[in-house]
C-alpha cells in the first residue's frame, strides 16, 4: 500500500467506529422510539448503574459465578484430557460417550441442572462448569496426542521420571492446544452465565437485562446490553492478551519453523 | 507412553479387544443410571432409570407434538444460518478483497463480535415479541458473525503467488475472483459454516428456553416444570442426536469441500 | 565398555513382519569413537534406539558394563538427527542443557557449573538466554551436543546428528565433536550414512549390510589425530578408506555369516 494510502487507512480505522457512534447519537437523539432511546441517555444510564451503582450486587456475583466455572473446568477438563490423551484405550472406550454429551446444546442441559441442584450459584456454576469443560478437555486430549514423538523420547532417553515427564514436556508442550480450547470455553461461560441468570436468578447481569426488559426499564436494559459487550470485549481482549503472553515460545518457534 | 515393545509374539498382555471398548463403556454407563436411582444411589425424582426415559424417547417418537416442537427447532435454525450466510459471507468476501475496507471496518467488527448475542434477548423480546421471528433473529446475529469473519479471513489467506500467476496469465479481476480467491476461500467458509450450523442451534434452543418459542427447548423446560423428568431427559438425548446429525452432515460437507487442502493431506506429504 | 550381544529386531508380526535387524553383534571399547555406516533403511536408527534402550530388541541383549540395559541407561546419552524436534521450545538454552540433571541430584551451584561448562565447550556462552528456535540449525544441534555432555554420560550416541545442516556447518560440528570428545574424554558411536564423515571422525568403522542387518565388516582407522579438514583428506590413506568403505557398502553378496561374526575384508579387495 503507498504511503498516502496507508495514512488513510490508519485514518479510517480510527474514524468509523467513532463515525458509526455518532452517527447512532445523532439518529436516536430525538427519538420518541421507546424500544430506541437516545444514545446519550443509555450513557447516562450507564453511568448511573454500571458505575458502581450495581457492580456489587450484579457484577460481581456474575463474574464469580463464571468464574468458579471455568476455573472447575479448566482442573477437570485438564486433567481429565492428560490422562485419557495418554491412554488410547481409555480414549476409545469413553469416545462415544464424550462425542454424544458435547453434540448437547449447552442450553438444552439447563433445565437438568435446574432440576438436580435448584436455582442458586451452584447451579449456575455446575453448567458453566460442565459445559465449559468439554472444548477444554478435548482440546487438551489434541494437545497431548500431538506432543511430537521426539520430544518424548528425549526425555526418557536422558531417564526423566514419568511424572516429570508429564509436568514438565507433556503438558507444557500441549499448552498451545489447550488455550484454544480454553478460548472457546471463556465465550461459552459468558453465554451460560447470562442465560442462567435470565431463566433462573435473582441477581447478576443477566438477570439485570432482562428484569429491566419485563420492568419496561428500557434505557436500563440497554445499558446492560451495553456492559455486556464491553464485557465480552474485554474478556476477549484479555484472553488473546494473555495468550500472547504465556505462548510467546510457541509463535517463535512456528515462525521459524515454517521459515 | 511406553515405546518398549515386548517380543515379536505381539501384545500378550492384551485382555479385551479394542473394538469392544466403547460398547463396554456405554453399557456400563448405561447400567450404572438405571440401577444407580433403582437402588436409591441417586435421588429417583431427579435421576430416573435411564431405561424410563429412553422408554419415553421411543414413544415420542410416535407423538405429534414431538415431531412440530423438532421442525419448529429446525424451522429457526435453518432461517438463522440461511440468513447469517446470505449476508455474512457475501459481506466478508467484499471486506477481505479490499484493504481499505477491511481496515476500515475492522474496528467495528472486532467490538461487535465478542457481544454475546443471548445479551440482546430482550431487546429480541421487545422488537419480535416471543415467537419464530426472536428465535430467528438472534440465531442470525450470532451464526452471522462466524460467517463474516470466516468468509474475510478465507480471502485475505488467498496464496498471493496464485493471484499472481492468475493475473500474469491475463486474469481480469472478476476472473481472479472466481478462479483462485473463492475456491481458495471456500475450505474456511466451510469451516465456518459448521460452527455457525452449531452456533445457530444454540441460539434457537437458547431462545425457545428463554424466551419461550415454540421448539425443544421449551418443550424440555416445560417438561421439567410439569414434574415429567422422563420427557426432559428424554428431549435432551433427541437434542444431542439432533445436534450430532446436523454436526455429521457439515463435517461430511467440510471434507468433501477440503479434500484437496494441505490440512487435510497426511502428515509428511508435504514439500 | 557397550557389547551388542547377537541382538535381533522384529517389527510387526506374522506375515506382516519386518526384520529390521537380522543379528548384530560388536563391542564398543572405552574411549573409542566408533562410526556406523550402512545403505539407506539399513536399520542404523533401530539400531541405536536399542542401545539407547528406548526399543527392546526381539532377541539378544546390549550390555553395558556388562549389564543388561533395561531402559535408557543412566550412563548414556543420545543425540538425534531432528534438533529442532528435540529441544524444548518454551526452555531457553540454559534452561534446555540443565533439563536432564535434574535425574541426578546436584546442589544449584554444580548443575549451574556443568551447564555454563557444556555451553562453552561447544562455544554458545553468548546464548544461554535465548531460546533455541532464536538459533540457527547448527547452533540448536551445539545446544543438544552440549545438553548431552552437561549430563556427564560415559558414552554418547549420536544419530545422524549432522545430516541436516549445511556442508559447512557439518565440517564445524565435525570438528567440534572431536574436540569435546577429547577434552570430555567418552566413547561415542557415531551413524551416519556420510562416508567422508565417518572416516574422518572415526576410530573405526562398523559397515551395515542391507536388511536384515548384521555387521558387514569393522574397519580401523589408522588416521593421525587430530584430524583436520584440510590436511587429513589430503592423506592417501584417507581416500583408501574411503574406497574401501565404500566397495563395502556397494557389495551386495556378502550376508553376515551365522553367528554374526566379524567379517575383516582383506586390503585391497575390489567390488
Amino acid at each position: 500500500m503507498s504511503s498516502g494510502r496507508r495514512w488513510l487507512a490508519v485514518g479510517l480505522e480510527v474514524a468509523v467506529p467513532l463515525l458509526a457512534l455518532a452517527l447512532w447519537a445523532v439518529l436516536s437523539a430525538g427519538s420518541e422510539t421507546y424500544y430506541f432511546p437516545p444514545l446519550t441517555e443509555i450513557f447516562s444510564t450507564f453511568a448511573d448503574t454500571w458505575l458502581f451503582e450495581r457492580v456489587g450486587s450484579d457484577v460481581v456475583p456474575s463474574l464469580t459465578r463464571m468464574g468458579a466455572g471455568l476455573a472447575i473446568a479448566v482442573l477437570l477438563g485438564v486433567g481429565l484430557g492428560l490422562a485419557l490423551g495418554l491412554s488410547p484405550r481409555a480414549r476409545r472406550a469413553t469416545s462415544p460417550i464424550v462425542e454424544f454429551l458435547r453434540a448437547i446444546p449447552p442450553p438444552a442441559l439447563l433445565p437438568f441442572a435446574i432440576l438436580v441442584i435448584g436455582v442458586g450459584n451452584s447451579m449456575k456454576v455446575f453448567i458453566i462448569g460442565l459445559v465449559c469443560l468439554f472444548p477444554i478437555l478435548l482440546n487438551t486430549i489434541d494437545g497431548v496426542i500431538g506432543v511430537d514423538p521426539t520430544l518424548r523420547e528425549t526425555a526418557r532417553v536422558y531417564g526423566i521420571s514419568r511424572r516429570d515427564r508429564l509436568r514438565n514436556v507433556v503438558l507444557p508442550a500441549a499448552t498451545p492446544q489447550i488455550f484454544a480450547g480454553l478460548r472457546t470455553s471463556v465465550s461459552l461461560a459468558l453465554i451460560l452465565m447470562v442465560i442462567s441468570e435470565m431463566v433462573a436468578s435473582t441477581n447478576g447481569i443477566g438477570y439485570f437485562v432482562l428484569e429491566s426488559q419485563r420492568a419496561f426499564a428500557i434505557p436500563e436494559m440497554w445499558s446492560g446490553i451495553l456492559l455486556l459487550g464491553i464485557l465480552g470485549y474485554a474478556l476477549n481482549g484479555g484472553f488473546a492478551l494473555i495468550e500472547r503472553r504465556v505462548l510467546r515460545w510457541h509463535r517463535g518457534a512456528r515462525a521459524s519453523a515454517l521459515s | 507412553m511406553t515405546a518398549l515393545s515386548r517380543a515379536a509374539g505381539g501384545g500378550s498382555r492384551a485382555h479385551l479387544p479394542d473394538w469392544l471398548l466403547p460398547w463396554l463403556a456405554v453399557a456400563a454407563a448405561l447400567a450404572l443410571f438405571d440401577l444407580a436411582p433403582r437402588v436409591g444411589l441417586l435421588p429417583r425424582e431427579h435421576f430416573p432409570p435411564i431405561s424410563e426415559s429412553l422408554a419415553e424417547l421411543v414413544s415420542q417418537l410416535g407423538e405429534g407434538s414431538f415431531w412440530t416442537a423438532v421442525g419448529k427447532t429446525l424451522q429457526g435454525w435453518i432461517l438463522g444460518l440461511g440468513i447469517a450466510a446470505l449476508l455474512g459471507i457475501p459481506l466478508g468476501l467484499l471486506i477481505g478483497s479490499n484493504r481499505l475496507l477491511y481496515r476500515a471496518l475492522r474496528g467495528l467488527i472486532e467490538f461487535l463480535r465478542p457481544i454475546p448475542s443471548v445479551a440482546l434477548i430482550p431487546l429480541a423480546i421487545l422488537i419480535y415479541g416471543t415467537g419464530m421471528q426472536s428465535k430467528v433473529f438472534l440465531a442470525a446475529f450470532a451464526s452471522f458473525w462466524q460467517l463474516i469473519v470466516a468468509s474475510l479471513y478465507g480471502v485475505q489467506d488467498v496464496d498471493p503467488v496464485a493471484t499472481d500467476t492468475a493475473r500474469s496469465f491475463g486474469f481480469g479481476p472478476g476472473q481472479r475472483l472466481f478462479r483462485v480467491t473463492l475456491p481458495s476461500a471456500i475450505p474456511y467458509i466451510a469451516t465456518g459454516l459448521r460452527i455457525a450450523s452449531a452456533v445457530s442451534l444454540i441460539l434457537c434452543v437458547t431462545a425457545e428456553l428463554v424466551i419461550g418459542s415454540a421448539g425443544l427447548g421449551r418443550s424440555i423446560n416445560l417438561a421439567r416444570s410439569g414434574g415429567n423428568e422422563e420427557l426432559m431427559y428424554a428431549l435432551i438425548l433427541a437434542t444431542g442426536v439432533l445436534g450430532l446429525l446436523l454436526n455429521a452432515i457439515f463435517v461430511k460437507a467440510e471434507k468433501r469441500v477440503l479434500h484437496w487442502h494441505p490440512s487435510q493431506r497426511p502428515l509428511g506429504a508435504e514439500a | 565398555m557397550l557389547r551388542v550381544d547377537h541382538v535381533k529386531k522384529v517389527y510387526g508380526e506374522g506375515n506382516d513382519a519386518v526384520e529390521a535387524i537380522g543379528d548384530l553383534d560388536f563391542e564398543v571399547r572405552d574411549g573409542e569413537f566408533v562410526c556406523v555406516v550402512g545403505p539407506s533403511g539399513c536399520g542404523k536408527t533401530t539400531l541405536l534406539r536399542c542401545m539407547s534402550g528406548l526399543l527392546e530388541p526381539t532377541s539378544g541383549e546390549v550390555r553395558l558394563h556388562d549389564q543388561a540395559i533395561d531402559g535408557p541407561p543412566e550412563k548414556m546419552a543420545l543425540v538425534f538427527q531432528e534438533y529442532s524436534r528435540s529441544l524444548f521450545p518454551w526452555m531457553t538454552v540454559r534452561q534446555n542443557v540443565a533439563f536432564p540433571l535434574r535425574r541426578k541430584s546436584l546442589d544449584g551451584a554444580e548443575a549451574k557449573r556443568l551447564v555454563e561448562e557444556a555451553v562453552d565447550s561447544v562455544d554458545l556462552a553468548h546464548a544461554l538466554d535465548r531460546y533455541p528456535w532464536e538459533l540457527s540449525g547448527g547452533m540448536q544441534q551445539r545446544v543438544a551436543i552440549a545438553r548431552a555432555l552437561a549430563y556427564q554420560p560415559e558414552i554418547l550416541l549420536m544419530d545422524e546428528p549432522f545430516a541436516s545442516v549445511d556442508a559447512q556447518t557439518r565440517a564445524d560440528l565435525e570438528d567440534l565433536i572431536l574436540r569435546v570428545r577429547r577434552q570430555y574424554g567418552i566413547t561415542v558411536v557415531f551413524v551416519t550414512h556420510d562416508i567422508d564423515e565417518s572416516v574422518y571422525l572415526g576410530d573405526r568403522i562398523l559397515v551395515l549390510t542391507p536388511s536384515p542387518t548384521g555387521v558387514q565388516e569393522s574397519v580401523d582407522v589408522d588416521l593421525p589425530s587430530p584430524r583436520d579438514q584440510l590436511d587429513t583428506k589430503e592423506l592417501p590413506e584417507f581416500t583408501r578408506l574411503r574406497g574401501h568403505v565404500y566397495r563395502s557398502i556397494k557389495r551386495r553378496q556378502s550376508a553376515p555369516a551365522e553367528g554374526g561374526e566379524v567379517q575383516q575384508e582383506p586390503a585391497g579387495a575390489g567390488s
